[in-house]
């Protein structure tokens, strides 16, 4: 427990101070959502129609952007390989760092979808929708995330494969996070959705430690 | 049970064993593939609906029916190359992807084909139309997965992997899928549904998925074959076998 909670301050640690890396997934969020106005004209209405699915969207690309940085420079210096060879479970130890990844690179983005929100002329249902789905969802980008992250790690060139490989599993996410908050657009409950995302969730959650401890073993070899 | 199977982990076995079987699958495919089509396209009887345009349905259906069962045969591979570690799951895993990924793209473009003159549109956010072509993106994710590593043995470990998680995530996109078609369209257009087929019509619609499952099992018993003679190029037994063939085509 000791070794785990020093892997996660440690994690935490390295992402201070490679400060600059970090803003850049939020930057990218930021101007993807602030192209779509200028693309599709900035009629409050129709904003508000696409909105939920674009401020999606570009949470799924930009935290597609930062995943890369998961296990990359561990791998690299060998610090994984310690990890691995160290008496700590593989899966706890990388559960642990896809906590602190999430908490370094997609709670910012979820601290700045108020200001997007604005942005996109979302009602107030509709962000606190958006809110719930966000701090349920993200999680499980995360965590498939990871699998796929553990399995190119040992590639050069992994960005857009992680990318190809990732996409189309987010899918269903996708769909059930931005009708919910459709349904709140339409003052309509959307329990429904949140339970089953979180139902993803916990499933990805119980199983996904051990498939990127997995994934992280066959890239080592 | 697995006495009998447990010397097909050798892949010698299991290329004599892809020998034996494959002008069984190849030639009976070709044939039923024949019958079943020209039944279909010539014999059957006319749709009252959809006239001469029904017909496309012999081609389409065996292969969005077989695009699903390739994908699970090559999960399931994966998943006993990965609990048994067998090597020659995994290849037989990657003689299947491609396969799948074709077969679910001649049903997506019959698919359009047929939507043109049935929805007057080549391509509809259809539910079923939506979750064939995630199918595909799922099929080239694994193959380019395999194909991005260098080593192939760590190859098949990653892409049985990311085959295992595309598995249990397609149940999951297939009825997300169908709910946000049923919640975005309020008035929907003709639904490609199950109308109780005439048995003039239906049989020929049977023996064809059966001529395409056997043509798809010949195809992969090919892949299979030759995965194992690329991976296994430096096995005497391989080049005893090439050695064999060059004489013998040398003799000719």
């Amino acid at each position: 427990m000791a070794a785990l909670m020093a892997i996660l301050k440690r994690d935490l640690a390295l992402a201070y101070r490679q400060r600059a890396e970090l803003m850049q997934p939020m930057l990218f969020f930021i101007l993807v959502i602030s192209l779509f106005p200028l693309a599709v004209g900035p009629e409050p209405k129709t904003l508000q129609l696409i909105g939920p699915g674009v401020i999606w969207v570009a949470a799924i690309l930009s935290s597609l952007l930062g995943l890369e940085r998961l296990f990359r420079d561990d791998f690299q210096d060998g610090s994984l390989e310690q990890l691995m060879l160290s008496s700590t479970s593989l899966p706890a130890a990388a559960l642990i760092k896809v906590v602190a990844h999430w908490l370094t690179s997609i709670l910012p983005l979820i601290i700045l979808s108020p200001l997007l929100a604005l942005f996109l002329h979302l009602s107030e249902p509709m962000y606190w929708a958006l809110l719930k789905t966000l701090l349920l969802g993200t999680p499980l980008l995360s965590l498939i995330g990871a699998i796929a992250v553990g399995l190119t790690v040992g590639l050069n060139r992994g960005g857009v494969l992680l990318a190809l490989l990732l996409l189309p599993v987010f899918i269903p996410l996708l769909i059930f996070a931005t009708s919910a908050v459709e349904s709140a657009s339409m003052q309509l409950q959307y329990s429904a959705q949140l339970a089953i995302i979180g139902a993803m969730f916990l499933f990805s959650l119980a199983l996904a430690p051990f498939a990127i401890a997995y994934a992280l073993r066959v890239s080592q070899t | 049970m697995w006495k009998w199977l447990h010397p097909y982990a050798k892949t010698e076995r299991t290329y004599h064993l892809c020998q034996r079987l494959l002008p069984w699958f190849s030639v009976l495919g070709l044939a039923v593939i024949i019958v079943a089509t020209v039944w279909g396209l010539a014999f059957a009887p006319t749709d009252y609906q959809q006239s001469e345009a029904y017909r496309i349905i012999y081609v389409h259906v065996p292969s969005a029916v077989l695009s699903k069962s390739l994908y699970s045969a090559m999960a399931l591979a994966a998943i006993i190359g990965l609990v048994w570690q067998i090597k020659t799951s995994f290849m037989a895993m990657i003689a299947l992807a491609p396969i799948g990924a074709t077969v679910t793209f001649v049903s997506l473009i019959t698919g359009a084909a047929w939507g043109k003159p049935m929805w007057g549109t080549w391509w509809e956010w259809d539910a079923r139309l939506t979750s064939q072509l995630i199918l595909l993106f799922l099929f080239l994710g694994v193959i380019s997965l395999y194909k991005a590593f260098e080593d192939k043995q760590q190859a098949g470990k990653a892409a049985g992997v990311m085959a295992i998680v595309g598995v249990i995530n397609l149940p999951i996109i297939h009825y997300s899928v169908q709910w946000w078609n049923t919640l975005h369209q309020g008035a929907t257009i003709m639904k490609l549904g199950k109308p109780s087929m005439p048995p003039e019509m239906l049989w020929p619609l049977l023996l064809s998925i059966l001529g395409w499952a056997l043509v798809s099992g010949a195809i992969f018993l090919l892949r299979m074959q030759n995965e194992i003679l690329q991976r296994e190029i430096r096995r005497p037994w391989v080049v005893a076998l090439a050695n064999k063939s060059s004489t013998l085509s040398e003799g000719k």
